[in-house]
């Protein structure tokens, strides 16, 4: 319990708190076994699995409504404050975020139907890094989440960074791919979609990590978090301008 | 199965508590019906109006008139002396020394005065009255129905005294507070908040000081002596309801007898008019308490 | 500042929102003996609510009852320190325990009315303070019950009884009959605790028109109230003031764990 590790006097309160936890870290769990799926229908291109992936996606809407729910009869029956409230708070915040991630492994199942269609490309393999990285947040981000450990959000919200170099460096390849050969374009756009999308869920684990700062600390995790995605860098629009 | 028998069990047990302590009370409620009936039934001869309005019963158609009056007299100058003496005694207890080592003695000592033999009281007053008195008037011996007011009320004051005292320590404390914190001083408090606060209570103690008087004959034999004539002086000696039953049971003639009879059935009624006036108005301010 | 920063307290929370009206430093008090009160430090602000919480028995009631000394009148009670009203301390023998209740209004758990009627329960204080004429104190009056937003269900019935009223009317009288001796401080001692929900928010409603003109000090065991109604919040336990500061600061992140387990109501 962020604020307080002792017991609370009515302990049904503990188990609703408990519960919550609980619910949160199995969404997340699914909603990073969804972005694993997803790369791998890309890499398998199976355009079935691809689907069953999109449909997976309502397992993770039903988890947040119910958090929603669980999270609004908290806050009505058991009026909690200081330390309860910010654990409270702090799951709706970070279910919505979740679930975000979960829309995003989805679109990255979607768009790899319209990829499987086209002939496979070299730089398809890039994206299963980048995932691997995003994956690999959130499940950190998760554990930091149920240990109540803002050291490690933290840690996961600076990692956070190599995620965003890793996705300009995939920017950059893309780029190169479509200038090289003109028919790249329509597969290299879809995996640059893709790219983003899993670069946003990288961005929804910070989110989750201030979230966890925020429950265990009580303020914001303050510092302006370094911007290492230089994609809307001028430099980068230069590069793209070449072909003029 | 198991439970069944238990409340079984439990309903047995609940339905002989309750008949033994109906049988208890109806008891009590038997002597009491017994006793109204008796003084009834061996008075019912001779009250009439001659009994409230002609005095010395050793004439024909005689009655208790004087003794009434004497009664009358006597009750009143015991409470009299008594429920100043015993308000302030009790205020004093309540508000100035409550939780004191003194004032917890003086309670004490109160509660054995409570429950002194009347005889004992009766004696006292002569002691300190009656005799010092007589060496005044040259050798006549002075019962008077001073003393004998002097007496009831020695019986009167700690009854006043220890409901003065409860009645007091039942106001909640918190109201002592909220006229403190409003700057009224301690006296000021004490008059017009707590004595109002718990008027009817102390009224009540006064009146059931008045029952419990009402009835003595102990301690009006040696100071207000008894007389068969009406008399309004309180410095004469003074006749009584009590002590004219006490001397009219003795006599062998029944009619006085039954005189004396039809007087002890007065004095309950009377015991009993006061008792069921001091419950009405504590009931009464009971509910607007609330 | 700096003897209390001494202390090792914080009593500046106050200082940030408003002047000073009670300025406590170093108060220990004593009871047959027994440490009651430890060390207390704490500025309270004028013009605001200040909330006292915690559990029963660490001494809330205790220090609400030293702002106006009526602890004193009770045997082997002792208080040691310094507590300033407007630069004099009312701890001081010296100072006029006449002047100090009329500065210091008090209201307590349970609504107690005098036994008199509604008009005679607010006009008594005032009499004893000041002499008015028959139309200035109905003026006294009807203000004061105004005040306490009781005016409108009491005008027509000025003169019955006062134990006629409903528990909640009850209080707000006490409250009315504290205020029209107009004093500065308000001291609250659990005053809604034997009311019921809607008796309470009107006695809320009542505190939060006041404190534009009176320093409220309220003692409560209901967090939510305390969170409500209050500006400043203080937390004691075991007779130590474990943390003072703005009630949202306390209410979202209190500084100390053992502000926290209480609030959170966990073991303490």
């Amino acid at each position: 319990m962020s604020g307080s590790n002792k017991e609370h006097i009515i302990k049904s309160y503990d188990d609703e708190l408990t519960r919550l936890t609980g619910e949160i870290v199995r969404m997340g769990e699914l909603a990073v076994t969804q972005l694993e799926s997803a790369i791998d229908v890309v890499e398998r291109r199976d355009e079935r699995a691809a689907q069953r992936v999109v449909a997976n996606d309502d397992a993770i809407d039903q988890l947040e409504q119910e958090i929603s729910h669980d999270v609004v009869r908290l806050l009505a029956l058991r009026a909690p404050i200081a330390g309860d409230l910010r654990n409270v708070f702090a799951a709706l915040r970070i279910a919505a975020d979740i679930e975000r991630i979960g829309d995003y492994a989805a679109n990255v199942a979607k768009r790899s139907i319209p990829l499987s269609m086209v002939a496979p490309i070299a730089p398809t393999n890039g994206l299963g890094y980048l995932a691997e990285l995003a994956a690999g947040e959130v499940r950190e981000v998760l554990v930091a989440y149920r240990d109540r450990d803002a050291e490690r959000a933290y840690q996961v919200w600076k990692d956070d960074a190599l995620l965003d170099e890793a996705y300009t460096g995939y920017f950059r390849q893309l780029l190169t791919y479509m200038m090289e050969d003109p028919r790249n374009i329509t597969p290299c756009t879809h995996l640059l979609f893709m790219a983003k999308n899993i670069e946003r869920i990288g961005d929804h684990a910070t989110n989750i990590a201030e979230n966890i700062w925020f429950q265990v600390h009580g303020e914001p995790l303050a510092t302006q978090r370094s911007k290492r995605d230089f994609t809307s860098n001028p430099e980068m629009t230069r590069l793209g301008d070449r072909s003029e | 199965m198991k439970s069944s028998s238990l409340y079984l069990r439990r309903r047995i047990k609940n339905v002989v508590a309750l008949g033994l302590s109906s049988v208890a009370t109806l008891i009590g409620l038997i002597f009491l019906a017994w006793i109204l009936w008796e003084t009834l039934r061996q008075g019912i001869g001779a009250i009439n109006w001659n009994l409230f309005s002609k005095i010395s019963v050793y004439r024909e158609n005689g009655g208790l008139a004087n003794a009434m009056v004497g009664s009358l007299i006597l009750d009143l100058l015991g409470i009299a002396i008594a429920t100043p003496i015993g308000v302030l005694a009790g205020t004093w207890l309540a508000e100035y020394a409550n939780r004191t080592k003194l004032g917890e003695t003086i309670r004490f000592l109160n509660d054995i005065l409570l429950s002194a033999p009347s005889i004992v009281l009766g004696l006292f007053v002569y002691t300190i009255v009656v005799l010092p008195t007589t060496a005044l008037t040259h050798g006549d011996t002075t019962f008077s129905g001073l003393a004998g007011g002097i007496a009831l009320a020695l019986i009167a004051l700690p009854v006043i005294v220890r409901t003065t005292d409860e009645m007091l320590r039942l106001v909640p404390s918190t109201l002592r507070e909220a006229a403190l914190s409003l700057g009224i001083p301690q006296w000021k408090l004490t008059l017009q908040i707590l004595i109002r606060a718990s008027r009817s209570g102390i009224i009540t103690g006064v009146l059931l000081a008045l029952a419990r008087i009402s009835g003595e004959t102990a301690p009006l034999l040696f100071t207000a002596f008894g007389n068969n004539f009406l008399t309004f002086n309180p410095m004469d000696k003074m006749p009584s309801l009590p002590q004219a039953i006490y001397e009219y049971t003795k006599d062998p003639d029944p009619a006085i007898n039954a005189i004396a009879w039809a007087g002890a059935f007065v004095v309950t009624m009377f015991v009993l008019a006061l008792s069921l006036i001091s419950r009405l108005i504590l009931s009464r301010n009971k509910v607007s308490h609330d | 500042m700096t003897e209390s920063a001494a202390a090792g307290i914080h009593p500046q929370p106050a200082a940030a929102l408003a002047p000073t009206k009670l300025r406590v430093r170093d108060l220990n008090f004593y009871y047959n003996g027994f440490h009651a009160l430890k060390g207390i430090n704490m500025d309270i602000p004028e013009k605001k609510v200040t909330a006292i919480i915690g559990p029963s028995g660490c001494g809330k009631s205790t220090l609400l009852r030293i702002f106006n000394r009526i602890y004193a009148i009770y045997p082997k009670l002792e208080a040691k320190g310094e507590i300033m009203l407007d630069e004099e301390n009312i701890l001081d023998t010296r100072y006029s325990m006449n002047k100090l209740r009329s500065k210091v209004g008090m209201v307590f758990q349970k609504p107690v009315p005098f036994p008199m009627t509604i008009f005679e329960n607010v006009a008594y204080g005032i009499r004893h303070h000041e002499r008015l004429s028959r139309a200035d104190m109905e003026i006294r009056v009807e203000q004061a019950l105004r005040s306490a937003a009781l005016w409108d269900e009491v005008k027509d019935k000025l003169k019955q009884n006062a134990l006629g009223l409903s528990g909640g009317q009850q209080q707000r009288l006490c409250i009315a009959r504290g205020i029209a001796l107009k004093p500065e401080v308000l001291l609250l001692d659990e005053p809604t605790s034997a009311l019921d929900p809607i008796a309470t928010g009107r006695i809320e409603q009542l505190v939060e028109e006041l404190k534009s003109e009176y320093t409220i000090v309220i003692v409560t065991h209901n967090m939510q109230q305390a969170a409500r109604c209050s500006d400043l919040t203080a937390f004691m336990y075991l007779g130590e003031l474990i943390e003072f500061d703005r009630t949202e600061q306390i209410f979202t992140k209190p500084g100390k764990k053992q502000t926290e387990d209480y609030i959170t109501g966990r073991f303490g």
